[in-house]
């Protein structure tokens, strides 16, 4: 594939992820701040974003399946799921987090269970698609162009 | 204290603002760090409530604070008040996930100058940058 194929090609993807409701406003502001100077920047950010998702969700899951369950302590890692998803832009992930923190509130087990499969899934979608968005991101790279905004 | 001679609100201007970002999570650490870096200036950046407080202690001062609300050790209620009883004249900004009306009130009543909810966008830095030149143009307008 040439370059400028590739070029439409990220264009079209990357605008089904805003379409589909993948990502919003906050992840244009994250490209707005990459440069030459920082030219790693949404990668290091989204890579942070993965780590820390990651760990709160194997948090979560440990938390849900005790006994006698802590909805506090629940409460507070999606909190800073919900955070760290809105920082990034994933929308569909933060929209979860809101209704998983409204199960805490109420104490409802079967809700919050549900929702942690629901915010597994949601997390595991947007990954694959920012890890294909930054495939192609390297492919343009590597073959002399530049990433079209 | 603010401390920019230049009365227009460039950016040129912001580079003498000292700026400190508070926030347990690594991931807005590092993400409001950039966008302060991209509007000139050079945050200092901790991890919780109390290593604000000590810094304070130690003589430091800032223009600005950008204070997350929720922290371990020391959080952000307790933090803002603690300034403020010190003396602390600094713009201090709240920056939340919990958006609730009544909790961004506790907040507020700290002793906050705003409170935004997160994610931080470039407007809302945009206004804060403004709202800071805007003391300095009183300051050195006699």
């Amino acid at each position: 594939m040439d370059l400028v194929q590739l070029q439409r090609q990220l264009v079209e993807y990357r605008t089904s992820l805003y379409h589909e409701g993948f990502l919003d406003e906050q992840y244009t502001q994250l490209q707005e701040l990459q440069d030459e100077n920082n030219p790693d920047f949404v990668v290091e950010v989204v890579s942070l974003f993965f780590e820390d998702s990651e760990r709160l969700l194997n948090e979560l899951t440990k938390a849900l399946e005790q006994q006698s369950i802590d909805f506090k302590r629940v409460d507070a890692h999606v909190h800073q799921l919900k955070g760290s998803s809105s920082s990034i832009g994933a929308q569909r992930v933060q929209k979860v987090c809101i209704a998983f923190r409204n199960y805490c509130e109420e104490q409802n087990v079967e809700g919050c269970l549900k929702c942690l499969q629901q915010v597994r899934h949601e997390y595991s979608l947007v990954k694959t698609k920012l890890e294909s968005m930054f495939q192609l991101e390297q492919q343009i790279l590597s073959a002399g162009g530049s990433i079209p905004m | 204290m603010v401390l920019g001679n230049d009365a227009s609100s460039s950016s040129l201007s912001n580079k003498n603002l000292s700026v400190l970002v508070v926030d347990d999570d690594p991931l807005i650490r590092m993400l409001h760090d950039n966008y302060l870096k991209h509007f000139g200036l050079k945050p200092l950046v901790v991890e919780n409530g109390k290593e604000a407080v000590d810094l304070f202690q130690l003589g430091t001062s800032f223009d600005l604070i950008l204070m997350d609300k929720e922290m371990p050790i020391m959080n952000g209620v307790e933090a803002t008040k603690a300034l403020r009883d010190m003396g602390a004249t600094s713009m201090i900004v709240g920056v939340t996930s919990r958006g609730s009306p009544s909790e961004m009130q506790a907040f507020m009543e700290a002793g906050l100058d705003f409170c935004f909810e997160k994610p931080l966008t470039f407007d809302m830095i945009d206004f804060i940058l403004k709202e800071l030149n805007v003391n300095d143009d009183d300051d050195t307008n006699n």
